[in-house]
């Protein structure tokens, strides 16, 4: 059997490196298509079509099976994220503090639903099943940095910084 | 690494601190992370050498009071102050050595007191990026005493006679599993350490990972040398990063000490565990769909048997046990099963550590001895319901368990009891309502969480959440008949008794439990229309003209 070669770089940006990095640390393995799959969201933010091909080729494994498991786990996003994202934490402790009425809020004023960014590209709003902060809640994450016991207000303030900047 | 070795490493890191006349802890958990406790650190580190006091300040893991956080714990005094911040550093430090600053300290003596620190023994009194620490503190003595003076068998003798049962939610019995993996047969086994936290209220794992991340690895090793296995992995939540960058620095420090590798302790035993991040599954956490995951694939479950225990990762014998079953490993191991056994109830022994969240004044983490009283723990530990609310119900066991109203609070928690009220103690969230909560609603939430994480192949739970969720909906909104109420009692049956795994046949423990102790808050939904709690936006109901 003639040796396998993993498929060219799609291009010479460098975080395909990276990428490429990931999967040769673990010999090109099949079970490495989630690690590979965190590397390349944590590399470009989002996964795209290319970028599954690309993994799914290198690692030998059906792009069909490559895109089941990115549309299983809700951690992968096929869309790029926007500019900023709020993520609001729908855990069961954070819900007891009202986290679903954060989201209403949030929802009504971006006019988007949870899972969408707005038209402009600027403001992402997503959703989390707990992070863990429960002592803090309601939580929610502010491009990625966690801020607990959060307020109405104090939502609008930062979601009104990231519309004017 | 010999014992001798071991030790030297202790002294010389005891005798190092030592030199110093006052230690600054600084919790540097999540939640206190949040809130700058980082900032607050520096500041402390600054204003010691400005004052020259010969002080260390050290970040350690979570302290568990997350409530008063940022919180900072001056050693050899036991000074706790709480809600602390960079401006109050001057103060703070210029203390030390005299009187502590009054206003700034946290006298809850109440909340501590009957708090027995198993797990958590060296949270918040170690750095946890330090391999040197947790050996200063008997760390992999364990390990080594097993590796050296004991046989496997001996090893799992201790563990069976400890009475440990596994903490992930199961509570099956930690020694006849490690019993059944050891005597599969096979060369290649693996253990694998399950830390896909996945229930929303629970976040014992995360903190343990965060603040004591050698236990776990230590746990795993010795279990890795009970059953004969030279391979590991971690699974984490990529909800969690700083576990998994502290876990990732463990690993590291674990390897150039000798304590992972091969020839571990002078001995022909080799270890080594690899991290692999979850992404988003709640089904993950069931020990199939784990399985799964690390393989690369979909996280969907089969059915068992076979057990992982016989056919597991890549069909070799695997040994799959929660972050919280192995951090109580070493001290099993260094101070004897019986030791262990002594503490906790009839059938439920040791100590659990939860995580007391939602309308309850000392929101964190506390650990407590098996048995101990419902009421103690919300009432006395957490400090009861804030803000002149009532006490309505506590939530044990995540999505899949149950509501327990004010008459129960006098159950002891151990895995049994709370199976005979309506509840599991599942892996250890406990989360307070109060009069402000539908209990409707709550199980509600529940449905619809479960509903959303179904995997999707078996259909009792595929289709039987997502009924049960149109329901509910119908209840809150007013919409339902006293059928609907006994159709949703049939499906709570048909999904508990027809679905694949844990998580479809347990999402209907929220329904039922709220059903068996609040049932008069679905008759007023259904028969008068109203939401006793004021939650549920009920429409009036549009009059019919004849």
């Amino acid at each position: 059997m003639p040796a396998f070669t993993p498929p060219p770089l799609p291009s010479d940006d460098k975080r395909w490196k990276i990428v490429n990095g990931t999967m040769r640390k673990n010999g090109f393995a099949r079970h490495a298509l989630i690690e590979t799959l965190h590397t390349v969201q944590s590399s470009f933010g989002y996964l795209d079509d290319n970028a599954i091909r690309f993994v799914a080729q290198s690692l030998r494994v059906p792009l069909s099976q490559a895109y089941g498991v990115v549309t299983f786990y809700h951690y992968f996003s096929l869309k790029p994220p926007g500019k900023h994202t709020m993520t609001i934490c729908t855990g069961t402790a954070c819900f007891i503090k009202g986290s679903d009425k954060l989201l209403a809020e949030a929802e009504k004023r971006l006019g988007i639903a949870h899972g969408q960014t707005t038209p402009d590209g600027n403001i992402s709003l997503m959703t989390a099943r707990c992070v863990g902060a429960c002592g803090r809640a309601p939580v929610v994450l502010t491009d990625g940095e966690l801020v607990g016991q959060m307020t109405e207000p104090q939502m609008q303030d930062q979601l009104e910084r990231w519309a004017v900047e | 690494m010999t014992i001798e070795e071991l030790d030297q490493i202790a002294e010389s890191t005891r005798a190092e601190n030592a030199k110093y006349d006052q230690v600054v802890n600084v919790c540097m958990g999540t939640g206190c992370l949040s809130q700058h406790s980082d900032q607050l650190k520096d500041a402390l580190t600054k204003e010691a050498e400005v004052q020259g006091k010969n002080v260390m300040v050290r970040r350690t893991g979570c302290m568990g009071l997350c409530a008063a956080g940022p919180l900072v714990l001056v050693d050899p005094d036991e000074t706790l102050y709480q809600h602390m911040n960079a401006s109050y550093a001057k103060a703070v430090v210029g203390s030390l050595g005299g009187e502590p600053v009054a206003e700034l300290q946290c006298d809850l003596r109440e909340h501590f007191d009957q708090q027995v620190h198993v797990v958590l023994e060296n949270s918040g009194h170690i750095d946890p990026e330090k391999i040197d620490d947790y050996i200063s503190r008997e760390g992999y003595r364990a390990l080594l005493t097993a590796l050296t003076d004991m046989t496997p068998h001996g090893v799992i003798h201790q563990i069976t006679e400890s009475g440990l049962r596994g903490r992930g939610g199961g509570g099956y019995p930690t020694g006849l599993k490690w019993s059944t993996v050891a005597k599969a047969s096979g060369d290649v086994k693996y253990v694998i350490c399950n830390g896909d936290e996945g229930d929303p209220g629970a976040f014992m794992d995360r903190s343990v990972l965060e603040s004591d991340p050698q236990r776990v690895i230590e746990g795993m090793a010795i279990a890795a040398y009970a059953i004969g296995a030279s391979k590991g992995y971690i699974y984490v939540r990529a909800e969690y990063p700083l576990a998994v960058s502290r876990l990732t620095a463990a690993l590291r420090d674990a390897r150039r000490r000798g304590l992972l590798g091969n020839n571990i302790g002078n001995t022909a035993f080799n270890f080594d565990v690899e991290i692999r991040l979850g992404a988003g599954a709640f089904v993950c956490g069931e020990e199939t769909a784990l399985l799964a995951s690390i393989e690369g694939r979909r996280g969907t479950p089969r059915p068992r048997p076979p057990y992982p225990a016989v056919s597991g990762l890549w069909g070799k014998p695997t040994l799959i046990n929660n972050v919280e079953t192995f951090a109580n490993i070493a001290p099993i191991i260094r101070k004897s099963g019986r030791w262990f056994a002594g503490m906790g109830s009839e059938r439920s022994k040791g100590t659990k550590v939860f995580a007391l969240t939602g309308k309850i004044t000392n929101t964190g983490l506390v650990e407590v001895p098996m048995g101990l009283k419902l009421r103690e723990i919300i009432n006395v530990i957490g400090g009861g319901v804030p803000d002149g609310h009532k006490f309505k119900a506590v939530q044990t066991g995540g999505p899949s368990g149950g509501c327990l109203p004010a008459e129960m609070l006098d159950i002891g928690v151990s895995y049994d009891a709370l199976i005979k009220v309506g509840s599991i103690m599942g892996s250890g969230g406990m989360i307070v309502m109060d009069d402000t909560s539908c209990m409707v609603n709550v199980a509600r939430f529940f449905v619809e969480f479960t509903m959303t994480e179904s995997c999707g192949k078996c259909v009792p739970c595929r289709a039987g959440t997502a009924q049960m969720y149109t329901l509910l909906t119908k209840i809150c909104e007013g919409r339902a008949t006293m059928d609907d109420l006994d159709k949703l009692i049939e499906l709570c049956d048909t999904i508990k008794s027809a679905s694949l795994c844990g998580l479809g046949q347990t999402s209907p423990n929220p329904v039922l439990s709220t059903l068996k102790y609040f049932k008069n808050e679905y008759i007023e939904h259904i028969v008068n229309k109203r939401c006793p709690a004021g939650v549920c936006n009920i429409k009036a109901p549009v009059e019919v003209l004849a």
